[in-house]
């Protein structure tokens, strides 16, 4: 009975019994630094997110005056050939200014006018425009327009600038607060989804900035970079796993390719400049250039991936193949590298995410400049969303700091975007042997 | 290297000769000077303790030891009188005629019908679908794998259990014609009921193969082959008739192996 006892441990303040409560103590503390690490981890992230959603998510609406403007014949096309290249020149910007005064009648003086044009965005002579090219028909009527505030007025609307700080300190002053007022009680102030943001490029006026040109570049970027740096990167890993001898040279490329991946980006960028522009004289400012760099700095990544995956394929499936005859060639393209295929993606799309987020080897190569136009090409000049990023970051207005966190929410997007597809391919093709 | 007379390493018909066979891997030498004679349309059985250089002995055959860092293979070893370790045999055309079956059931993760279908493909063996369509049948016939099958040969070959993979392996390998087919330690890791399958398949194939079986099992050397050779530390200590070898073997160290005293 006793044997029994100790046997089962059963025995409450046995030595054996206390040793093991100690165990189970020790395993209890282990598992709650684990939680803790991962909670720490996960609040850090949180932090992160609720922070940059906090200061981003205002630049996804904006505010637009309404005005009745009349689109004057004499002023629009005093000729009356409507010629769109005359159309298209017209001081727009009069009409906005005879509109605004028709409601202000009483504002006079000089300094006191250029402040209440100076409510409407630069961009009201181009949107203007843009509806008369669209329909010249509107020429000679008086239409309701919706115009967009000035990055000031729109900034103060969201409640960035406080109405009780001392006036000296406040970007909108008292009269302009009253204006304000007035076409608020009018019922003249809109607000409306940022559709700019998703569709234009850069602007020196935050009002008109908007991020589809970056994106653009981005993709024509990571386009270069995919072509170049997938099949290379595949072929090479390819040789150096199935095919060369395991000798004194191998063993040096392979060391090299380590080093390569631990090698500071900006080397590349200086690497592209020294190249790619000043010895090839390749455009500046070009994906075709950015996605070059990007490839050279993501092709050891897919090597290194590519050849870890190549593998773990089984040496089984190998000696089946070699059984039934397959040749060398055979084996891989029929049987190693298709099995392979997933992890090699799964590499290649963790490359390519983090040439997305790349800034440094782009400022080298003149991916920094301002740029407004849409690029339509990869020779185009174009910026690319981390260095759209980085540009807005680095500008003064009060309106930019929100559409640099946009920027940044829809860059965070397009990564997360990259990883679930890495992670959906690899359990989608995953196969049991 | 050994005294034919007692050993009856060579016999008439052979099928394959070997000669003198030395193997190293890496400057450690594993096979010396191996002589044996492979008969057409029997079963050989290689046994002996691991490590004694029989699965290296089999792989020579079809040189799957090619695909091997280091591996430096000598002698003669020549099927149906071509000698085959030379440079200018093709090694993809030797394994066409000289098929394997691994230790581990190691089917293609593709279908059941691919399984079959890929040996005669990359050898232009067919012309058109349907000439492939009654390779695949009749190879899982001879394996005895087509009523089990035949239903579901567009599902993958890893989804089948281990007794039917690894008669679906042997069905690829008869899929290309070989003339010999080498079984490392085919039925290793079956159970007995799919052990004793593979068995009765082998005992079937031996009319019209030549086979050569590394085996763990004496009871199954014993069961399924006319010959067998006794490898041990990488010499061949003793081959003949299987029964002989079982009931009355000459040399003290086989006695040893085939009564347990080690292996």
């Amino acid at each position: 009975m006793t044997d029994r006892e100790q046997s089962t441990g059963i025995a409450v303040d046995s030595a054996e019994v206390k040793h093991a409560r100690k165990r189970y103590r020790a395993e209890r503390r282990f598992r709650m630094y684990g939680v803790a690490a991962i909670a720490a981890a996960a609040g850090m992230l949180a932090l992160l997110v609720i922070s940059i959603v906090a200061t981003g998510w205002t630049a996804f609406y904006q505010h637009s005056i309404a005005l009745d403007v009349t689109f004057e014949a004499k002023v629009i096309d005093p000729k009356g050939g409507r010629d769109p290249s005359v159309l298209a020149r017209a001081d727009y910007r009069k009409l906005a200014r005879a509109s605004l005064r028709k409601l202000f009648p009483d504002v006079k003086k000089r300094g006191d006018k250029r402040k209440l044009y100076g409510l409407l965005s630069i961009g009201v002579d181009q949107q203007l425009a843009e509806l008369v090219a669209a329909d010249p028909s509107l020429i000679g009527q008086t239409r309701r327009v919706e115009i967009y505030a000035s990055d000031d007025v729109d900034s103060f609307l969201k409640g960035f600038i406080d109405r009780e700080a001392p006036e000296s300190d406040r970007r909108i002053k008292d009269k302009e607060i009253a204006w304000l007022d007035k076409l608020e009680t009018d019922g003249a102030i809109t607000s409306h989804l940022n559709l700019r943001f998703w569709t234009k490029g850069d602007s020196r006026e935050p009002e008109l900035a908007g991020f589809w040109g970056a994106m653009v570049g981005s993709f024509f970027t990571l386009l270069v970079t995919l072509a170049l740096s997938f099949p290379v990167g595949v072929l090479a890993a390819t040789y150096l796993e199935e095919f060369a001898p395991k000798n004194r040279w191998t063993d040096i490329i392979e060391v090299n390719i380590n080093n390569l991946a631990a090698v500071p980006s900006i080397v590349f960028g200086l690497l592209g400049l020294a190249v790619f522009l000043n010895f090839f004289g390749l455009p500046r400012s070009a994906p075709l250039v950015g996605g070059m760099v990007l490839a050279l700095m993501t092709l050891p990544t897919i090597i290194i991936a590519s050849r870890s995956a190549l593998k773990a394929v089984p040496p089984s499936i190998r000696e089946a193949a070699f059984g039934v005859g397959a040749s060398e060639l055979q084996v891989v393209t029929h049987h190693v590298v298709p099995l392979a295929l997933p992890g090699i993606l799964t590499g290649a799309i963790i490359g390519m995410a983090r040439a997305l987020g790349e800034t440094a080897p782009l400022l080298m190569i003149g991916m920094v400049a301002f740029i407004v136009d849409i690029p339509g090409s990869v020779t185009d000049p174009a910026t690319v969303m981390p260095v759209q990023i980085y540009l807005w970051a680095d500008s003064p207005e009060r309106a930019f700091v929100a559409r640099t966190s946009a920027g940044v929410m829809a860059l965070l997007g397009f990564l997360m975007l990259m990883n679930a597809l890495a992670v959906i391919l690899r359990k989608r093709f995953e196969r049991r042997w | 290297m050994l005294d034919s007379e007692t050993n009856s390493a060579t016999i008439a018909d052979p099928k394959v000769v070997c000669r003198d066979v030395s193997v190293s891997y890496s400057g450690k030498q594993a096979l010396f000077d191996i002589d044996l004679d492979i008969g057409s349309h029997q079963v050989t059985s290689l046994i002996g303790p691991s490590g004694c250089g029989k699965s290296t002995f089999l792989r020579c055959m079809n040189r799957m030891n090619d695909v091997i860092d280091g591996c430096v293979v000598t002698g003669s070893i020549s099927v149906d009188g071509v000698e085959i370790l030379d440079d200018e045999i093709d090694a993809v055309q030797l394994r066409r005629r000289v098929g394997m079956v691994f230790q581990k059931p190691n089917p293609f993760p593709k279908s059941i019908y691919d399984n079959i279908a890929y040996g005669p493909r990359i050898h232009g063996l067919v012309r058109g679908k349907d000439e492939l369509d009654e390779v695949v049948q009749t190879s899982l016939e001879r394996a005895g794998l087509w009523e089990e099958v035949k239903d579901r040969l567009l599902q993958p070959g890893t989804g089948l259990s281990g007794g039917q993979q690894q008669r679906l392996c042997i069905a690829r390998a008869i899929a290309v014609r070989p003339d010999v087919i080498l079984m490392d330690e085919p039925c290793s890791a079956l159970d007995p009921i799919a052990t004793a399958r593979v068995e009765e398949l082998i005992d079937e194939l031996k009319r019209s193969y030549s086979i050569v079986i590394v085996t763990h099992s004496m009871q199954q050397a014993a069961r399924v082959s006319q010959r067998t050779a006794f490898f041990h530390l990488g010499i061949v200590v003793e081959v003949g008739e299987t029964e002989q070898i079982f009931t009355n073997p000459r040399d003290e160290r086989t006695q040893g192996y085939i009564t347990g005293r080690y292996g």
